[in-house]
Order: C-alpha cells, then structure tokens, then sequence
C-alpha cells in the first residue's frame, strides 16, 4: 500500500520543494515568494515527520522538529510582512526587480 | 479489514491531491489572494498526511498554526500592498521566466531524487517510547528545554521586531 512507504512520502517533500522552489522564481512579488518559500518549508517538515515515523529510536524527535519549523515559519512570515509593508511604502511597489539596489 | 485498507489509501491519495492541487493554484496563480487560498489547501493537504503519519496533534497545529496564523499574516500582507495592475502583471509573466522556473524546479527534483534512490534506508534498531502527546510533552520539557526556550524567545524578538519595522515604515517616522 503507498501510505505505508518511505518512499511515497520523501517523493511528496520533493516535489513540494521543487514546487517552491518554481514559484520563487516565476512570483513577481515579494508576497509571492513569501508563499513559495512556505512550500520549501512544509516539504522540509514532511520529512521530518517521515523519517520520524519508519526509521527514527525516538518518535518525538521529529515532531518536535516539525513544531520548531512550524514556529520559525510564523516568526519568519511575520517579519517578512512588515518588511513588506515598510518596502511598500518607501518605494510603492513589492516588485523585487524595482528595489534590487534598495535605492529610490 | 480490507475495505478499512482501501478506504485509508483512498482518502491518502484525496490529501495527495489537495497538496497538489493547491500547490499549482499557488505558483501559478496571477492573484496574490488565489495564491494564498491555493497555499492553504495544499498545507491542509499536508495536515492530513501528519495524521496519516501518527501524529494527530500534529496535524491540528498544522491547521492552527499555517492554515490559521500564517495566511491570516500573509493576507494581511496582501490587503496592505499594492493593487494589482492587469496589463503589468500580464507583462511581468514573460516567457523566459517559466523557463527558468521550470528548469530550476526539475534540476532540484532530479538531484534530490537520485538522492534518496542511491541511499539504503535502514530503520532503527530499536524503538523507544510511542506517538503520545505526553511523551512529546516529556521530551519537549527533559531532552529539547534548550530549543523550545529559545523559540520562545525568537518569536518574542520577531513580533517585537515586527512592530517597530511596521511603525518605521510608515508615512512621517523615517528612520
């Protein structure tokens, strides 16, 4: 059955971080790759969880470890937004390609 | 007994799906706001295969945390920004650009791949303690003290620090 195989669940991470990493490239905003990078984040996550269920002593560790991930991911959105709205409001677009030098 | 199996994998392969689904309404929406809805469907997605995985609890701090708390910061991101401008968005998708992205987005898949088919997964010898909450809750408060401290601490200084970029941001507070 492929729910119960390593192999199902490290394919799912992989093609969610290439997913992420496809949608940081092709967004156009700064919001944009906020959300990609929430894909790179989760398939990180997924692993974890993976390997925590079919290989780790300690089945504590990998959640643990998905639930720090969880935290730096709300800290790390947090802070991305009010740089956001800060770069918004300096240079009126969250076009990277307008503010790459951080200049007016 | 075999229709419990069956019905496991199918509603398995109904999480596959939302991931999916939500992950391609995401990078390829033109909308920031059907990008986000699409992130919160594949991340629902992802909270089912955390129960499928063992860990219910999991699974609910996925939907509290992501589908709850992030996109709730993400769509206040959006209605701040700027509206959308049709015709420059339309411009901003060229042709080069899904090229690159796509490229990219393969190569890291290929690598990764090759990785975890070259590698002999070997399961540990054995096992301790269970899926429990309670025994998370030990582990989080005996072995990991350290970390989960200064998690707390990291999300102190990031609303702190939030804040005061947001207030700097803003009309007439210039640095």
């Amino acid at each position: 059955m492929i729910s119960d195989n390593l192999s199902t669940y490290l394919i799912i991470s992989i093609l969610l971080f290439s997913l992420g990493i496809y949608g940081m490239i092709r967004h156009r905003s700064f919001i944009g790759m906020l959300i990609s990078g929430e894909f790179i984040l989760n398939g990180a996550s997924l692993n974890f969880m993976a390997f925590n269920k079919f290989l780790a002593p300690n089945p504590a560790v990998g959640q643990i470890f998905a639930l720090f991930i969880m935290g730096l991911a709300a800290a790390e959105s947090a802070v991305i937004v009010s740089i956001v709205l800060m770069v918004y409001h300096r240079f009126h677009s969250i076009d990277p390609d307008k503010v790459h030098d951080l200049k007016h | 007994m075999i229709g419990y199996r069956l019905l496991t994998e199918a509603v398995f392969v109904v999480f596959i799906v939302f991931i999916f689904s939500g992950g391609l309404i995401a990078v390829n929406a033109r909308y920031l706001m059907n990008a986000l809805l699409g992130l919160a469907l594949s991340l629902l997605g992802v909270a089912g295969l955390y129960f499928r995985l063992g860990s219910p609890f999991l699974a609910l701090m996925q939907t509290l945390i992501y589908v709850g708390a992030v996109c709730v910061i993400i769509a206040f991101g959006i209605m701040v920004g700027p509206k959308p401008k049709h015709e420059e968005e339309k411009r901003l998708m060229g042709r080069r650009n899904i090229i690159l992205a796509s490229a990219a987005a393969a190569a890291g898949f290929i690598l990764l791949l090759i990785a975890i088919i070259n590698v002999a997964w070997v399961p540990a010898q054995a096992r301790t303690g269970d899926f429990s909450v309670i025994f998370l809750g030990e582990n989080l408060l005996k072995q990991f003290c350290l970390p989960f401290e200064l998690i707390s601490v990291l999300l102190l200084t990031a609303i702190v620090g939030a804040l005061i970029i947001a207030n700097i941001g803003r009309e007439g507070n210039a640095p």
